[in-house]
Parts: structure tokens; C-alpha cells; sequence
């Protein structure tokens, strides 16, 4: 999974505004509990990254988030000893002790688990729709030299995973019997730092050794831009407002206490609008 | 003021016995279009790390003598500095490439010289378009083919017009037609931006014909600078590892070597062995390549027919039936590929990058399954993958293979034994790989053979042992390769693939005699005549040709299509 540029509005906006898209839901995600709000918000993301034709990264990526929230969910309602509605009566069991499973435990372990899956969704999201290479500019300017290294470390990940996949594949064509992972890995290490010289070597004649600190630039903001960034503000007002205005009131322990009334309703549709509306415009999204 | 001077520079890397420069003095003027020729291990690539200042800030060693570039010297300053005045593009596109998209990886040298924006999208701008991969600018580098990877590094060189460029074998991993592409763009380049041009290259035979001058070293040392007419005559007699296959054919024949096949061409015109079109002397029928066979055919060797390949006697070594290979969500890398190989062929898979080559050889020997069809082997199926530095894992020579497969795949086991394997020379480790791969000879001996570009890099002598070396294996031999010299020198037939089918498949002189990029220069230059592949066979065809008594009123062009050409593909690249 990597960014590519695709025709959609938020891969037409510039890295900031999409940098604080999704940094906004996934402030969202954090700062609200409440299931309804946050199901909002986590539907909110998938249907951005439908929205900006990604789909397929999430879901592949939910595929992987899923189970994971599960397990979250599932822990949780295992090792929680608060809660008064117990619900499964498990005894004693090995390692946890007297273990029962309660409501309380098991709906705030939902809402960890969902609010995994949102904040990983909503990792994927930038990573398919916001340019690695402007976000780097971003930060260029406050230090040029750790925004590169940064970037060369992504950018090496997936060529050592393909010098590892070609190593796997000359050791199936041994005739004798296959080396050791000792010997393989130390095979693997030396070619590592063969390639990081030749990246290196590539990066001087490039002039990185001398680079210097950039002009800074301000390109004028496209329709896309001005959308993006008044969706992430609207995104983070609303969830910071409604946790601070307590409009969405949840509490799980002792007793659960999940009133859904007309604001949290209003809310949910608000975060959920206020995210997709940038989509609706779709002048001038191909490059 | 030269771009490039160098003034007795001789250096040695860190821990190395001897220097890899010794002395060395020369000049390059803009807009220079200078080729660097030399064997394997002769110093072309540290030259060409001098200028560009990696050679000694980066790499360290010994450095004596006085380098200027654009007038800055590079004991002063480093390659980042230098990268101004000097592009640089390596052998290997993959490691050069550091960005994420085209577009940050052509602005990267722009914008480390602290450009302003406007200035940087323009260079940007001007270096996809002179390139030609405008197109490419917003794909994510991750996603490009090795030839399109190469030409954006390339682009990266070129961003901010350097008024030197330098580089190491670029064509090395493309095919001929990129290859072809590449090295006519650098000559556009050269001519469009006034920017001198120095590349090392191996296949002197693509490049020669555009050069301005070459620098041939030995040794370390300046063994010939001159013209390339100049070079072609002093390789021929000092050092005809170097000489181009055309350069070989015409000094065969009693000619003065000429750079390039037009250049040739019209040195055998002007003797009356090619015909003239331009005068209208050349008899309408010798124009046309298929009659031009025919007559040829009947002096030729039994070429191994369509029909008799599709009725191999005894049992294939190997055979593919209707195979494909189609990724989930993406194209079918092989369709419909029907193949059989019989024990003791020598085959040659040719074709573009990405034409499938690699894909088909993956699946003969098992390491990817068809999608759809069968592939059936009577026995094991080697398999040597492009990088033999893969296959070495172990801490000696002696502990990879055991001495008779070393003795096998050509290597002394009691002088390589104790070696570490990354130590040895290019060739040397290639060898190396083919006895892992080929194992034990009193074992099981593989039935067949494939090795997947295993001349990439090499120089025409390594060349020319593989291909002694390939010939004297027991079982079938498979090898996918760009390089129609090395096919010529050792396959009997060639099967050509594009987008995933087979679209020729011949005897080598009948495949390779007719192309134009898949040909080799004695073809290209003779026009296929009498199916002559190699400079050899070529001359054998020439001399025949003006020997032939009973045609002594016709032209010779005439009587060179009519000749009796000696297409044995054996041959060696020396």
C-alpha cells in the first residue's frame, strides 16, 4: 500500500489540508467515546476513503483492523473487573483468575476495539491519499534532514522487502540443502548495507550533502484546499465541542450508560456530512 | 574551460592491492559526447566517480594527482557541491531513485540547492519533456519498470543542466529498443543542452556511432584516446576484446573499421559489397529481405524448424502447454505459452522488458505456479536469477559447492576454495552461482538449464566464456538476455516474446538475421544477408561473395546475398 495519485479532491488538495483531514478525524476518533459518535466517525473515514477512490487500501486494510479490534474488545471484557451486569460466568481460569465477563467490560472493549479500527483506517487513508513527498516539503523547512531521512526509510522499506523476496527465491534454487537462517540472515544484513551505500552514494551526487534550507513558497489555494481545510476545522470543532459541551454523555463502569438522544444524533450526521462534503466537488481533480 | 580535467590522478581504494587509476591525464570540452571503453575491472566506473567527486569523499583511499570539474577541484569539493556542475546516473536504477513520485525525485537536486519553487517545477518540467516521461511525473516510483526507472534517474542527472554528465553502463538492465532510446536521447541531449557526456559502457556497439571521442582504459591506465574510427583501428590490433563486432567484420574483410552500422554500411557500399539504393543499382528483388533469404537459404546450415521443434524426438526436457500467468487484479503476464524444449537445446528467450521472459523461466523451474496450463520437465530444472550475489551466503567459496561442481561451472576448487565469495571478480561469482544452482555433477544432473540475464554488466571476454561455458552443459540451456552478440555466440534457436506469447521462434540465424533491434551488428549491417550473425560469418560471407566465380559480371552486393553464408551460431564474443 502506497500513496498514488489518483483523481479525487483530496488527492487534488495540497499535503497540509490533507495532513489535517485526517489528522482532524483521527483527533475525532480519540476524543469521542460515545458509540454512535464514533461508529460516525469511523464511517465517515471509510466513506472518505471511498470518496477519494481508495477504497480497496481500506478495505484490505479493515480486513487486518477487524480481527484486531475484536481481540481488543475481547481482552478487554477478559480482564476488566469492573462492570456490575455480569453476562458469562467463566470460573476460574489459568493465568486471569475468576473471570466474569461483563456488559460494561465487554461494550467499552467494542468501543477501544472501534476506535482501533478507525485510527488504522484512518493511517490508511493518508498513506493512499496524501503525497509523502509534499508532506516532506512541509516539514523541510523545520528540518530538512530528518523529513528526508524519514522519507528514505519508507522509500526503503518496500526495496528491502523486494532484495529479501529475491533472496528467498535464489535459496529455493540451491541444489544442495538451503542455508541456515543464521547464514541468511547475515546474507541479508551485508546486502542491507550494500544497498543503503548505494542510496547514500545516490543522495550526494543528488547534492543532499549540501542541501540547503528552501524558499518558502505559497502557491494559491485551490477549491479543493479551502474544502478540505474548513472540513477539518468543522470536524474538530464538533468533536472537541461536543466533548467539552458533554453532548455525547457515555459512561461504562460501574453501570452502563449509553443515552443516544436528538444532539448525539445531530452530531453523528454533522461529523459525517461535515467529512464527505469536500467530495462533492470534483472540478478540477485530475492533474 | 574543460568541463573535465584530470591531471596525473591515479587512486586505490581503501584495502585494495593495487590502484584502480594510475596517472591518469585527460580533458573533455562541452558538449562532448565521450564513451569510456574498457574490460571489466579496467577503472571506468572510479573515473567516472572522480568527476563526479564520490572518488575520494565518499569512497576514502588513496587520491594523488588533480581533478577539476567546471573548474572546481574535487579535493575541495565534495560531490554535493560538485552535483551542480555534474549529473551522475549508476548502473543500478534502483538505488538511485530515493523519492516517492517522479515529480519530488526530479525536484529533489533542484530543491537541494535551494531553488526557488517557480524555478524548480520548470526543471521539472524541462527534464520530463526532454526525457519523454511527462507522462510518468505523478506515478509513484515504486510502481516503474526497470527502463522507465532508469530514465527518470536520468531525468534527476539532467534536472538543472549540469554542464558534465556522467554514466555507468545505463543500458546494462534495458532492452535493446530502450537501450537504443536511451542513448539517442543522451545524443539529443548532448546536442540540445551543449552538455559534454561521458559514459562507460560495455556494448560499444550501441554507442560508438554517436560518440565524439573515446577514452579506452586498461589497467587503470589511458590505453587509446581518440576518434571512435581511431579507437575501432587501435582495438582491432591492440586489444580486440574491445573491437565491435562491425569493427571485427570489416577489418576481416581487409576494411578500415567505421563506428556504427550506417558508418559501415556505407564503408561496404563504397566497395561495391553492399548495394547502392541511392543510385538505383540494386536490383529491385535484392531489396526485398524475403527473396534475399530464399536465395540464401539453400547455402545455409539445417535450420531447426518450426515443424520439427513442435515434434522433438525422444522425450523434452522440458515443455510448457498453454500456460498462463494472470496476476489478481492486473494483467496475464504469460498467455497461452506452448513450448517444448528438447534435451541438449540451446535456447535464447529475447523480448522487451516486461515481455515475460523472467515469468516463463520462474515457472520452468517451480518457483511460480501457472494460472492456467502445464509445464512437465523430465527432470530438475535450474535456475540461475539475475543477481548472483543472491546466492551467496556462506563464508568460503568451498562451503557454496563442492569441488566438482565448482570444477564444473569452471572454477579451480584449489584456488577458489578458501576465497569468500563476495571477494571474487563478476564473473567469477557468476560461476560460482551456476555450480550452487547446477550442484553436484555425480548427483542429479538438471535436465535443464536456465539463466535469467546473466551478462548484465559483464565485459565481451566474460561474455564469451559463459557462453563456452553454457555450451559444453549437458542438459537443455534456457537463457533470457537482451544482448543478441551473446545469443549469437551461443543458442541454436531463439524464441522472441511479446506481452507474454511467443511472436518468433527460430533458428538463431533465422530470427536474429531478420530483426532490427533483436539483431546483431553484423546483421544489422549486412542486412541479414546469408543469415551472418557474427563478424566471422560475416567475413566468411564476404570473402565468398568476391571469390565467386561463376557470377563475375553481377555487382557484388549481388553476388554477397547470393553468397554461401556459414550461419553457425557458434561462436566466440572475442
Amino acid at each position: 500500500m502506497s500513496y498514488r495519485r489518483r483523481a479525487s479532491p483530496l488527492h487534488a488538495a495540497r499535503a497540509a489540508a490533507g495532513l489535517a483531514y485526517c489528522g482532524a478525524l483521527a483527533c475525532a476518533a480519540l476524543v469521542l467515546s460515545a458509540p454512535l459518535a464514533l461508529a460516525a466517525v469511523t464511517a465517515a473515514i471509510a466513506l472518505a476513503g471511498v470518496a477519494a477512490g481508495v477504497g480497496r487500501e481500506l478495505r484490505r486494510a479493515a480486513l487486518l483492523a477487524l480481527p484486531l479490534g475484536l481481540l481488543v474488545a475481547v481482552i478487554n471484557a477478559l480482564v476488566t473487573r469492573d462492570g456490575l451486569t455480569v453476562i458469562w460466568r467463566l470460573g476460574d481460569l489459568p493465568v486471569l483468575g475468576h473471570t466474569d465477563v461483563t456488559l460494561e467490560a465487554t461494550v467499552y472493549g467494542g468501543v477501544l476495539g472501534l476506535r482501533a479500527v478507525a485510527l488504522i483506517l484512518c493511517g490508511v487513508l493518508y498513506t493512499a491519499a496524501v503525497d509523502p513527498d509534499e508532506v516532506l516539503k512541509l516539514f523541510r523547512r523545520v528540518s530538512f534532514r530528518s523529513a528526508l531521512t524519514a522519507t528514505l526509510a519508507t522509500r526503503m522499506v518496500p526495496i528491502l522487502i523486494r532484495d529479501a523476496r529475491r533472496l528467498a527465491d535464489a535459496q529455493r534454487c540451491r541444489a544442495d540443502r538451503p542455508p541456515t537462517r543464521l547464514q541468511l540472515m547475515r546474507a541479508s544484513t551485508s546486502g542491507m548495507l550494500d544497498r543503503a551505500l548505494d542510496v547514500a552514494a545516490a543522495l550526494e551526487v543528488r547534492g543532499y550533502g549540501a542541501a540547503r534550507r528552501p524558499p518558502r513558497a505559497r502557491p494559491p489555494y485551490s477549491r479543493h484546499d479551502v474544502a478540505f481545510l474548513a472540513s477539518a476545522a468543522a470536524v474538530l470543532v464538533l468533536a472537541v465541542g461536543a466533548r467539552l459541551a458533554d453532548l455525547t454523555p457515555f459512561s461504562a463502569y460501574p453501570a452502563l450508560h449509553v443515552p443516544v438522544h436528538a444532539g448525539e444524533l445531530g452530531l453523528a450526521a454533522a461529523l459525517v456530512v461535515c467529512a464527505l462534503l469536500p467530495f462533492a466537488d470534483r472540478r478540477g481533480v485530475e492533474r | 574551460m574543460s568541463v573535465l580535467e584530470l591531471g596525473h590522478v591515479s587512486y586505490t581504494y581503501p584495502g585494495a592491492s593495487r590502484p584502480a587509476l594510475r596517472e591518469v591525464t585527460l580533458r573533455v570540452e562541452p558538449g562532448e559526447l565521450v564513451v569510456l571503453a574498457g574490460a571489466s575491472g579496467s577503472g571506468k566506473s572510479t573515473l567516472l566517480r572522480v568527476a563526479s567527486g564520490l572518488v575520494p569523499h565518499f569512497h576514502g583511499g588513496v587520491f594523488a594527482g588533480r581533478a577539476l570539474v567546471a573548474g572546481l577541484d574535487t579535493r575541495e569539493h565534495g560531490p554535493a557541491e560538485l552535483a551542480a556542475a555534474v549529473g551522475t546516473l549508476f548502473q543500478d536504477p534502483e538505488s538511485q531513485v530515493v523519492m516517492g513520485t517522479v515529480r519530488a525525485e526530479l525536484a529533489l537536486p533542484l530543491e537541494n540547492r535551494g531553488q526557488p519553487e517557480p524555478a524548480v517545477a520548470r526543471g521539472v518540467e524541462e527534464a520530463a519533456l526532454a526525457l519523454g516521461i511527462a507522462h510518468l511525473l505523478d506515478r509513484p516510483t515504486a510502481s516503474l519498470s526497470g527502463g522507465e526507472l532508469q530514465r527518470v534517474a536520468l531525468g534527476a542527472a539532467l534536472a538543472g543542466r549540469p554542464a558534465l554528465i556522467v554514466l555507468d553502463e545505463p543500458t546494462s538492465q534495458l532492452d535493446p529498443v530502450a537501450g537504443d532510446e536511451l542513448i539517442a536521447g543522451l545524443r539529443r541531449l548532448n546536442e540540445d543542452y551543449d552538455a559534454a557526456i561521458v559514459i562507460a559502457e560495455h556494448r560499444l556497439e550501441r554507442c560508438l556511432g554517436l560518440a565524439d571521442r573515446v577514452i579506452a582504459l586498461r589497467d587503470g591506465r589511458v590505453a587509446c584516446d581518440g576518434a571512435p574510427a581511431e579507437f575501432l583501428a587501435w582495438a582491432v590490433a591492440e586489444a580486440p576484446e574491445l573491437a565491435t563486432p562491425g569493427a571485427r567484420l570489416l577489418a576481416g574483410a581487409g576494411l578500415r573499421p567505421a563506428p556504427g552500422v550506417k558508418a559501415a554500411r556505407a564503408t561496404l557500399r563504397d566497395r561495391g559489397l553492399l548495394p547502392d539504393v541511392r543510385e538505383g543499382s540494386c536490383p529491385p528483388a535484392f531489396g526485398d529481405r524475403g527473396l534475399l533469404r530464399d536465395l540464401a537459404e539453400g547455402s545455409r546450415p539445417p535450420a531447426f524448424g518450426a515443424s520439427d521443434r513442435r515434434r522433438p524426438p525422444g522425450e523434452p526436457a522440458l515443455q510448457f502447454s498453454r500456460v498462463w500467468h494472470e496476476l489478481r487484479e492486473g494483467p496475464a503476464i504469460l498467455r497461452s505459452v506452448s513450448l517444448t524444449v528438447a534435451p541438449g537445446e540451446r535456447i535464447a528467450l529475447m523480448g522487451r522488458n516486461g515481455a515475460g521472459k523472467s515469468t516463463l523461466l520462474r515457472h520452468a523451474a517451480g518457483l511460480m505456479r501457472p494460472t492456467r496450463g502445464r509445464i512437465t520437465a523430465s527432470g530438475r530444472v535450474a535456475l540461475l536469477l539475475q543477481n548472483p550475489t543472491d546466492y551467496l551466503v556462506h563464508e568460503t567459496v568451498g562451503q557454496e559447492a563442492s569441488p566438482d561442481a565448482l570444477e564444473a561451472a569452471g572454477l579451480q576448487p584449489a584456488a577458489f576454495a578458501a576465497r569468500h565469495p563476495r571477494e571474487i571478480s563478476v564473473g567469477e561469482k557468476q560461476r560460482l552461482a551456476l555450480a550452487i544452482v547446477l550442484g553436484d555433477p555425480g548427483a542429479s544432473p538438471p535436465t535443464a538449464v536456465c539463466l535469467d540475464e546473466p551478462t548484465r554488466g559483464m565485459d565481451r571476454a566474460l561474455k564469451g566464456e559463459l557462453a563456452q561455458l553454457l555450451r559444453r552443459l549437458a542438459g537443455a540451456v534456457i537463457v533470457a538476455t537482451h544482448d543478441p552478440e551473446f545469443v549469437a555466440a551461443f543458442a541454436d534457436r531463439v524464441v522472441l516474446l511479446a506481452a507474454g506469447a511467443p511472436i518468433a521462434d527460430g533458428a538463431t540465424a533465422e530470427v536474429l538475421a531478420t530483426g532490427t533491434y533483436f539483431a546483431t551488428e553484423t546483421a544489422r549491417i549486412l542486412g541479414g544477408a546469408g543469415g551472418a550473425l557474427t563478424p566471422e560469418d560475416g567475413v566468411a560471407l564476404l570473402t565468398q561473395a568476391g571469390r565467386r566465380p561463376s557470377l563475375p559480371s553481377e555487382p557484388v552486393a549481388r553476388r554477397l546475398a547470393l553468397g554461401r553464408g556459414d550461419g553457425s551460431p557458434a561462436g566466440d564474443l572475442r
